[in-house]
């Protein structure tokens, strides 16, 4: 006679090994949080944010970072929100299936797809020596640019997906033609969901190393123009703890870094929750 | 008149993605390809890397990245799955819409702080506990393996929710538990978005570059055992890019023609994958 589990067994048998993992993951992400900001509030200072850095890193603060990491992103932001926004107006307002969407669409979800060092390649190769513009805060602005590219075009997609259509059809009977409907009436409807996408795109900027690395390079000057060597709060954040240059320093970095980040999820989940709570 | 100039504009814009991705195929093939046919196969995927004195061999790294990857799987997607799984049939919605964010957040936190993580907690931990130098394919699998759940829980996750809910209330009134169902109904159903969700954590985790440098100790062989030092595609590219010129940056650029021709090719069943449904 073999031995065997009953239903009702293996049912709680496997509840309580899911609930255990699924807490375990939620520990993990709770605990690099926790930890992280554990040691890195401390360093935190008002001398810290707005100083210098000397000697690498080992001394002074990381203003420097700070606007690197400001300058590429909104630069960033300011090139790949009209694409994006652009193509999901397109692939929902003027195509209905067929070729050029398959295409479209394929050419976002793989570019979603491509790791970031690639994206470092890409850029230095393309940005850096064929365009010619260096190490600089526009070789590394256009490279995330590229990258963050479809995660606006998807949210933004979804976003104007969502807007009813009675709202279209309210706007052409009163005699809006098509771009005066989607530029007066579709889109500032999807305004929150067309944000909370490029609320994510900074926070992908934000967080990118291999893609600035080889692209704004890792200069501590602070920039004097838009063709000047920066390094990001993530670049820096790695030299130093990499480097092993100063654990304190690296703390800090990484705790700006996380709370950062934070933000931009609590503002993009609020944002996208607002939206969702109009429309569905 | 206006609309159609409009529509051809937007046409244009459109195209950016799908042209993006053109140039970066192009460049990244243009500059690393010859250097493959230049060095012969034989020593291109040969273990010698030497890359200033002609020697180009990438097995090791290659061999690397694959181990590294199927470590992260073997970390992930169990973990990913039971997360998914939890989330879509045993959880009530307050607790999805609390869960589900946490975990999206986990797909924010940038991958330098995974890599620091694991170089303060992980490394040290394994040093003491199994030996060995630490840096290693089991530290980089680990972190990869936590760097993936996001990918793997939300997209198995919405591939569960899919499933009509006809399919669990038939399963229910003959008198199966909710275990059942998702074993027997449900992930049977949900396989094809599953599978698509494991195929791009898999490309996440063969791409991820800043953490494994920092985590996997980079050494120039292939690892007898886990607890190895290793080193991948990715981070010959990113350690050696800085001053690598002439055929030591076409090299590294072939490696990266590699590494994005097989990231391609998992995109592509992905998208296939999701796309028949």
């Amino acid at each position: 006679m073999t031995f065997r589990i009953g239903p009702r067994t293996s049912q709680i048998i496997a509840y309580t090994i899911l609930l255990l993992m699924t807490v375990i993951v939620v520990v993990v992400l709770f605990f690099i949080i926790f930890y992280i900001l554990r040691n890195g509030v401390g360093q935190l200072t008002l001398e810290f944010l707005t100083d210098k850095t000397r000697e690498m890193g080992k001394e002074g603060g990381i203003l420097p970072s700070i606007l690197g990491t400001i300058f590429i992103t909104v630069f960033a932001i300011l090139i790949a929100t009209p694409l994006g926004v652009g193509s999901a107006v397109y692939l929902v307002e003027y195509t209905r299936g067929g070729m050029i969407r398959r295409i479209i669409s394929f050419g976002a979800d793989c570019l979603a797809g491509v790791p970031s060092i690639i994206f470092g390649l890409f850029g230095f190769i393309f940005f850096v020596i064929t365009m010619n513009l260096g190490w600089s805060i526009v070789s590394g602005g256009l490279t995330l640019a590229v990258m963050i590219i479809p995660t606006i075009i998807r949210t933004a997609e979804e976003a104007i997906k969502s807007v009813p259509h009675s709202y279209r059809e309210i706007s052409y009977s009163l005699g809006g033609g098509k771009l005066d409907t989607i530029i007066r009436v579709v889109l500032p409807t999807a305004l929150p969901g067309i944000l909370t996408g490029i609320i994510l795109g900074i926070g992908r900027a934000v967080g990118e190393t291999a893609a600035v690395i080889f692209t704004a390079g890792s200069s501590l000057g602070l920039p004097t123009s838009v063709f000047s060597s920066t390094r990001t709060l993530a670049v820096h954040f790695y030299i130093l703890a990499r480097e092993g240059i100063s654990m304190p320093k690296a703390y800090g970095t990484a705790a700006v870094l996380i709370i950062i980040i934070l933000a931009i999820n609590f503002i993009a989940y609020r944002l996208m929750h607002r939206f969702i709570a109009r429309y569905y | 008149m206006k609309d159609k100039i409009a529509e051809k504009v937007l046409l244009f814009i459109a195209l950016s993605a799908i042209l993006s991705l053109a140039l970066i195929t192009f460049f990244i093939f243009q500059q690393g390809i010859p250097l493959i046919f230049k060095a012969g196969l034989a020593n291109f995927f040969s273990v010698k890397w030497a890359p200033t004195r002609a020697g180009f061999g990438i097995l090791s790294m290659i061999v690397g990245s694959l181990m590294v990857t199927i470590g992260a799987l073997a970390v992930g997607v169990p973990f990913g799955l039971a997360g998914a799984i939890f989330l879509a049939e045993f959880s009530s919605k307050a607790i999805q819409k609390t869960l589900k964010p946490v975990i999206e957040l986990l797909a924010g936190i940038p991958s330098v702080v995974y890599g620091f993580i694991g170089i303060v907690i992980l490394v040290p931990f394994i040093r003491n506990t199994f030996g060995g130098p630490g840096f290693s394919v089991l530290a980089a699998s680990i972190i990869l393996g936590i760097m993936i759940l996001p990918t793997i829980v939300s997209i198995s996750y919405d591939a569960l929710r899919a499933v009509p809910s006809t399919y669990r209330e038939g399963s229910y009134a003959v008198g199966a538990t909710k275990w059942q169902t998702v074993v027997m109904l449900l992930i049977p159903a949900a396989r094809s978005g599953i599978v698509a969700g494991i195929i791009l954590g898999m490309g996440r985790a063969i791409g991820e570059t800043m953490a494994v440098i920092m985590i996997a100790g980079n050494a120039l062989k292939i690892p007898g055992s886990i607890l190895d030092s290793v080193r991948t595609l990715t981070s010959t590219i990113a350690l050696e890019l800085g001053y690598a010129a002439g055929d030591h940056r076409a090299a590294l650029f072939a490696c990266g023609s590699i590494l994005f021709f097989i990231i391609i090719i998992l995109n592509i069943i992905a998208i296939r994958i999701t796309g028949r449904k």
